[in-house]
């Protein structure tokens, strides 16, 4: 521990805390811009300056540890005056045109503006006329309004280990950009979006299709068009917090009010998709681990991110792969084929809508001809939990005090399995469930795999079924994912048994409750908090494995057949290809 | 075989573009020509500092000391000197003051110098080992490692109270001691010889006329810290610096004075060279680890330092060029004896680079502790065109300009920063009258623009900003009101900029705004009293002084002067580009300036 004043007040924190979060713990929010509790400081800003004695300049209080006998004055009125100062400035080089803006009251410099009381501005307007970057359709690049705080390139580089983007040029030349200055979607990008849920302006921000789906919705009354909706396990922990709940407020069955209110004509769960995509993958896994048959480990494919970034990083890896779909695109396959058929709709005139924790959805719900498995899209938009809160407001619907509904039959009810797909290590637990009914034909009698939960970025457990020890890894946040891979690809070239049998790979931290669609904010106090909302789902569920979801077992009698069977590999499964890390 | 003479040819950049190897090697065809080649070594040395006289020649043992030769003088030193023994008099240095013909020990740009840092420059030849070494060369590494152990080099260091000379001045030794303390599987020996301030060029030289000393240095912190690998960042824009040092590694290597086991001790260091793309910012430290690492050279917040975490995490002792070079003579002669020199905070001495309106523009190596009007007046002989002293820049784009009242301030660190400059790599540019402190500061803005990495946003826009309203108020457009935005935002860059580069930034412009705001007026009033602010200026002919001669009609570049003789010339200034052209040529200053 080290001792310390600030403000003449005496503080004890631990060795290597910083002057932010000291202060922090005395109730001093100290201003700042570029600081992202995700990242490492990377002093970029100016704004957090405090003065520290028989220190000459200013020290950052985002990256200057407490050392022992310090004496840190965090405000007076130069302090203030200097931050102030250094807000002007930022301003000088950005737009201003807040009230288009994405992130109008989201955005951090805004709030920075405000809070001091910005009132003229006394710099030249120096912007630069830098274009717009639409090419990923998923994400959008404004490097215009980028105050270069650095986020992004921290978080694709650093959290995410993909490098698609990168500063280029020097002093005020100097703006973000794809690497290499390609277009974005001609580059690395994996569209994860974690670089849109980090930036604190309105710099890169995920592609509104909020208008294509009001257009739908208007159609719906007018023109026969049938408007399905469904939602994804993490959305119902995290939409709340657009409407002032707690992060982890459970909010499923208002969400399904909200959506009916907005205009939807049938809600369904991506939950119950989920459900379907462990009884495939379950079987997958029994096929490879217990007949032998397909390559070891077997890799969640789940995550759009992933599954881009392992065409592009670990091609080699395809056969690993778990050719099921994700539980979007088969609840997609399902509601254009399964449910058109039993309600009589003509697939022609359903339009197929998803709201996701995520940016990767929209691009996947394009991503190869699989992904038009019914003859039609069968995604026809992805939302992100934002935009969906975006409607909500739009239409002034009070979702906090909605009263609760049920989401429409068969393709609504699921089982606790289903809804932890939403947080890492979910998938695996969830799979592991339905894996020991699989082979032993007996139910468990904990369901509980609390080995693979949890924030930490790698977790390991042994899971053993009738004797047979099944080794499993779980990885999230995509920069984690190598350490992982290459042990597997070094025991491959060594000839050695490979260390897991099952991996599951989710590219954002904490999982999809942290995914780059989610609402922003995101800390792991928040993502903790998230998880423990997935999880009291999970607990409170009647049926907590998959292969308990009568409507599962329904679906397969009436329409899929077996699990792994033909009708399911048409519908449920996908293939990948070795995509080039730059098209261009 | 022993030679009589030795001819000494300056080979330091500024002579060689002067054609010094042409001169190198005729003197080598003439002595062979001549009959002579065995009687006479020549040798191509580091820099001797006077460039303002280059290329110089010097013979051995006679003392000559020849400026501005030409490879056509060559025969005629041979013939004359080498074998008549008379010195070619039209060669040698004349003093101004009495025209007299002198020798080196009399000239008067040598007189108050003290050479440690560049003791072996214009002495041995860079590119031999064995040069280095008859001049007490490698004798500090051999002590440093048998006589004064890791303990001792510390305390010889404290003792010398050498400070870093890369612009802090942090003692050296403070700094190997905290490099030293922490246990770690491998630490690192940085030379940063990334020297950017625009006129200096004293690290160059130092490579350039005696790399060995740096090597030498580095090796002995290497020991002394418990590094075995050092890293010479060297801007790539210095190939001759370069060239000398791969050679004088070579021959350490072959000496067994760098690689394994160097004489014998069982203590093994190696050198590698990495070349920098010219950024000023990576002259900063952190920017210049990251810069070796393969990154962005953009700084990194400190704590923690180098010396604890530095390259690739581990402890890293970075120092630069001139501070390396003082350390082989520390240890050769005590630290006591370097403490003599200097003052009582600053000890030894420091190499300046003089340039701008002086009339022995060159390298100076001063002690500690030597007034600035020495350095102008009694070394580089005063200003060039005899005009008024304006003020001296010292530290470049991170300094000050230190006016006519305090050239009488013996410099040392803290002189120098309580003057509102500082001491930074060395770099001296003085200015006279016909300078203006609005365009000077504007050009050291609009390089800080330039070499802003863009990691930080008070420096990245606000040396943007800065420049456009000092280059407003070159042009006439300023207001009152810009003065204090100036102030205000140079206030912000020197308190949350997040290196050195940024912080001290804004130094030249507001300690112009300091010591010259009423220059900074009366442009805000449309004159510029230099005239070097072009927009400020318009010219006229005087019609009562016009003889007619046509001479600046003719030397007009845009013929904007017509006239006959008889109706002498008139200016159409709605044309004129005010190159000055016109009131250059005039003999009878009938062309105005205002």
């Amino acid at each position: 521990m080290v001792n310390a004043k600030i403000n003449g007040i005496p503080v004890q924190v631990a060795h290597g805390t910083t002057i932010l979060d000291a202060a922090a713990k005395m109730n001093i929010n100290i201003p700042k811009l570029c600081y992202n509790d995700d990242l490492p400081a990377w002093a970029a800003c100016g704004i957090c300056v405090v003065k520290v004695e028989k220190s000459p300049k200013m020290l950052r209080a985002c990256c200057t540890p407490i050392e022992e006998g310090m004496s840190i004055i965090t405000h007076d009125p130069e302090i203030v005056q200097v931050r102030k100062t250094v807000i002007e400035l930022i301003l000088s080089n950005h737009p201003d045109d807040c009230l288009q803006c994405p992130r109008s009251g989201s955005c951090e410099l805004q709030t920075l503006a405000a809070d001091f009381g910005i009132r003229e501005q006394p710099f030249t307007k120096r912007l630069k006329g830098l274009p717009v970057d639409t090419s990923t359709k998923t994400l959008v690049l404004n490097p215009e309004k980028c105050i270069k705080c650095g986020r992004c390139v921290k978080v694709c580089q650093d959290m995410q280990n993909v490098w698609a983007i990168e500063f280029l040029g020097r002093g005020e030349k100097t703006r973000i950009a794809p690497a290499a200055d390609v277009a974005l979607a001609d580059g690395p990008c994996i569209k994860c979006g974690q670089c849109s849920a980090h930036c604190p302006v309105g710099a890169i921000y995920e592609m509104d299709q909020t208008q294509e789906v009001w257009n739908a919705l208007m159609k719906s009354g007018s023109e026969d068009l049938t408007c399905v909706v469904q939602i994804a396990p993490a959305v119902r922990i995290a939409l709340g917090e657009e409407f002032g709940l707690p992060p982890g407020t459970l909010i499923t069955r208002k969400i399904y009010t909200a959506l009916r209110r907005l205009g939807f004509d049938v809600v369904f769960d991506t939950n119950f998709a989920a459900d379907l995509t462990i009884l495939e993958e379950g079987t997958e896994f029994i096929k490879r681990f217990v007949e032998g048959k397909g390559e070891l480990p077997l890799i969640t494919s789940c995550c759009p991110a992933w599954v881009d970034y392992m065409q592009k990083y670990y091609p080699d890896m395809i056969p690993n792969f778990s050719t099921a779909k994700s539980p979007q695109q088969m609840m997609g396959a399902m509601i254009k084929t399964y449910w058109a058929d039993q309600a009589k709709v003509d697939k022609k005139k359903i339009f197929s809508v998803s709201i996701m924790p995520c940016t990767a959805k929209k691009h996947e719900s394009g991503r190869n001809k699989d992904m038009y498995s019914s003859g039609e899209r069968d995604v026809d938009v992805v939302l992100t939990t934002r935009e969906l809160a975006r409607m909500i407001k739009q239409a002034g619907i009070d979702l906090v005090n909605l009263p609760e509904e049920d989401a429409d039959s068969p393709m609504g009810p699921y089982t606790g399995a289903g809804t932890i797909f939403g947080a890492t290590g979910g998938v695996m637990e969830a799979a592991l469930r339905s894996a020991y009914f699989l082979v032993t034909k007996e139910d468990l009698k904990d369901v509980n795999f609390t080995g693979v939960r949890g924030i930490s970025g790698i977790k390991e457990a042994r899971v053993n079924i009738k004797g047979t020890d099944v080794r499993v890894a779980v990885a999230h946040q995509m920069g984690n994912i190598a350490e992982v891979l290459d042990r597997v690809r070094a025991a491959k070239a060594e000839g050695k048994e490979v260390p897991w049998h099952f991996i599951e790979v989710m590219a954002c931290r904490g999982g999809c409750i942290g995914g780059g669609g989610q609402p922003y904010g995101a800390t792991d106090e928040v993502r903790q908090l998230r998880i423990n909302g997935i999880y009291s789902d999970d607990v409170k569920s009647t049926f907590r494995c998959s292969h308990h979801n009568p409507f599962i077992t329904k679906v397969y009698q009436e329409f899929l057949g077996e699990p792994n069977g033909h009708k399911a590999h048409e519908l449920l499964h996908t293939h990948y290809e070795k995509q080039p890390i730059y098209s261009k | 075989m022993a030679y009589k003479q030795f001819i000494l040819v300056c080979g330091g950049t500024g002579c060689e573009s002067s054609k010094a190897d042409d001169i190198f090697k005729e003197l080598h065809a003439q002595a062979e020509a001549q009959g002579v080649a065995k009687d006479v070594q020549i040798v191509k040395t580091g820099c001797f500092g006077f460039c303002e006289k280059g290329p110089i020649v010097k013979v051995l043992p006679a003392e000559s000391f020849y400026v501005e030769v030409k490879p056509a003088d060559a025969k005629e030193i041979i013939a004359e000197q080498i074998i008549k023994g008379r010195e070619v008099t039209r060669l040698l240095y004349q003093d101004d003051s009495n025209a007299k013909r002198i020798k080196t020990e009399e000239i008067g740009f040598y007189q108050k110098q003290y050479r440690i840092v560049l003791r072996n420059c214009g002495i041995i030849n860079p590119e031999n080992i064995d040069e280095y070494i008859a001049r007490e060369g490698y004798i500090g590494l051999e002590k440093a490692l048998f006589e004064y152990k890791q303990d001792g080099v510390i305390a010889e260091l404290k003792k010398s109270g050498l400070r870093g000379r890369g612009g802090a001045g942090f003692p050296t030794w403070r700094k190997w001691e905290f490099s030293r303390g922490p246990v770690s599987d491998q630490k690192y020996v940085v030379c940063n010889a990334d020297e950017g301030d625009p006129g200096a060029y004293m690290d160059r030289s130092t490579i350039e006329g005696d790399p060995h000393s740096v090597l030498e240095a580095m090796t002995v912190c290497g020991y002394t810290i418990g590094a075995s690998k050092g890293f010479v960042y060297i801007r790539a824009e210095y190939p001759l610096a370069i060239e000398r040092l791969k050679i004088a590694i070579k021959q350490a290597r072959e000496y067994g004075l760098l690689g394994d086991n160097i004489l014998g001790s069982g203590f093994s260091f190696d050198i590698e060279i990495r070349l920098g793309a010219g950024a000023f910012v990576c002259g900063e430290e952190t920017a210049l680890l990251q810069s070796i690492e393969g990154n962005r050279g953009m700084p990194i917040p400190r704590p923690p330092f180098p010396a604890i975490k530095g390259l690739w995490g581990k402890p890293t002792v970075i120092n630069n060029v001139e501070t390396w070079a003082n350390i082989p003579v520390i240890l050769t002669r005590g630290g006591d004896w370097f403490a003599k020199i200097g003052t009582e905070t600053s000890k030894g001495t420091k190499v300046f680079a003089l340039t701008g309106k002086i009339k022995n523009s060159g390298l100076v190596e001063v002690p500690m502790g030597t007034t600035l009007r020495e350095i102008i007046y009694d070394i580089g002989g005063g200003i060039k065109s005899g005009k008024k002293f304006l003020g001296a820049q010292t530290g470049g784009p991170s300094g000050g300009i230190i006016t006519a009242e305090y050239l009488d301030t013996p410099i040392d660190y803290e002189s120098l920063t309580s003057l509102g400059s500082m001491m930074g790599s060395g770099g001296l540019i003085v200015m006279d009258e016909d300078d203006c402190v609005v365009d000077v500061s504007k050009f050291y803005m609009e390089f800080c623009v330039d070499e802003s990495c863009g990691k930080c946003s008070p420096c990245r826009i606000g040396t943007a900003q800065m420049h456009d309203i000092v280059e407003k108020i070159t042009k006439g457009l300023g207001k009152l009101e810009d003065l204090d935005k100036l102030e205000k935002i140079g206030h912000a860059l020197k308190r949350a900029a997040l290196c050195g580069l940024g912080q001290t930034a804004p130094n030249p412009t507001l300690s112009t705004i300091k010591r010259f705001r009423e220059v900074y007026l009366e442009h805000i009033n449309g004159t510029c009293r230099s005239g070097k602010c072009k927009d400020l200026v318009t010219y006229s002919i005087d019609k009562n002084k016009c003889i007619g001669c046509s001479l600046c009609a003719r030397k007009c570049p845009v013929n904007c002067i017509s006239g006959s003789k008889t109706e002498k010339y008139t200016i159409d200034a709605s044309k004129c580009i005010k190159c000055g052209e016109c009131f250059a040529v005039c003999k009878f200053s009938a062309v105005l300036k205002k």
